[in-house]
């Protein structure tokens, strides 16, 4: 059986030559502009991605048909400094909207100077989203993970 | 930049591991089926197979003469892997596109 136990947080930092406020605006404003398309949920390919700027706010991607797909809320918008967000993409890879499920991301923004900024992500309570055998079904049942894969697995291998 | 995964990128971070890693997640597999879909000899996706069994990505199963290989059901490890892959590609696009930016991006700040 799955153990409900802690799973360690990810964690990934990475260092910018922008001023702070800068780092924070194309992550947030501009989010769409730069996440990868390969990593989407919906039936159709991904036009964009859009966090809404204030906490209680949609984190959503938009289909090339408009239609829309959640991935989350935002938790905590702090503009230059902070941002909290959460993942509800469960193990069938959906969208889950119960927040027992969710899964939070931090990104922290710290000014390293006038033109450098790092940026310090978590993804974390990564447990909430293994539902036991959800998450088994959707890596060996052939949906959820492994189409997932699938689209990563392509995408890998065009870029080669 | 970097992303302090602690097992999952460093399993993931090799691109035949990565390969094998993903033609498992399609559908689990035996050494001889991965051989043939990827340039690299038996013995090579033998011993990248060993690594990620020992790291908890996959598990085997003999099945008569054969043995299967597969995502390790339990799930938790290769979800952690896999979004650690997820966050390092982000961040990398991230930073580059944060470089990139129009200037007028900034100067819209109230």
């Amino acid at each position: 059986m799955t153990s409900p136990a802690t799973i360690p947080p990810l964690t990934g930092t990475i260092t910018v030559e922008v001023p702070i406020e800068r780092a924070f605006r194309v992550f947030t404003d501009a989010f769409g502009s730069w996440w990868p398309a390969e990593y989407h949920i919906g039936q159709t390919d991904m036009a964009t991605a859009i966090l809404e700027p204030r906490a209680g706010g949609r984190w959503y991607e938009q289909g090339s048909d408009g239609s829309q797909c959640d991935w989350g809320r935002v938790l905590a918008w702090e503009p230059p400094h902070r941002l909290v967000v959460t993942w509800q993409i469960n193990g069938q890879w959906q969208y889950d909207p119960d927040p027992e499920h969710a899964s939070e991301i931090e990104v922290r923004f710290s000014a390293d100077g006038p033109e450098q900024t790092s940026v310090n992500l978590e993804h974390r309570h990564l447990e909430r989203l293994v539902d036991g055998q959800a998450l088994r079904d959707g890596i060996t049942g052939g949906g959820g993970w492994s189409s997932l894969l699938e689209l990563f697995a392509k995408a890998a291998t065009n870029q080669t | 930049m970097s992303t302090n995964g602690v097992e999952g990128l460093g399993l993931l971070g090799d691109p035949t591991r990565r390969a094998i890693f993903e033609l498992l997640a399609r559908r689990p597999c035996t050494v001889g089926e991965l051989a043939q879909q990827l340039p690299v000899t038996r013995s090579a996706v033998s011993q990248h197979l060993r690594v990620l069994r020992d790291g908890g990505l996959v598990v085997s199963r003999a099945e008569g003469t054969r043995r299967i290989y597969r995502l390790n059901p339990d799930g938790v490890t290769a979800l952690r892997a896999y979004l650690d892959r997820v966050w390092e590609e982000a961040l990398s696009a991230f930073g580059k596109a944060a470089q990139a930016a129009p200037v007028d991006l900034e100067q819209e700040d109230p």
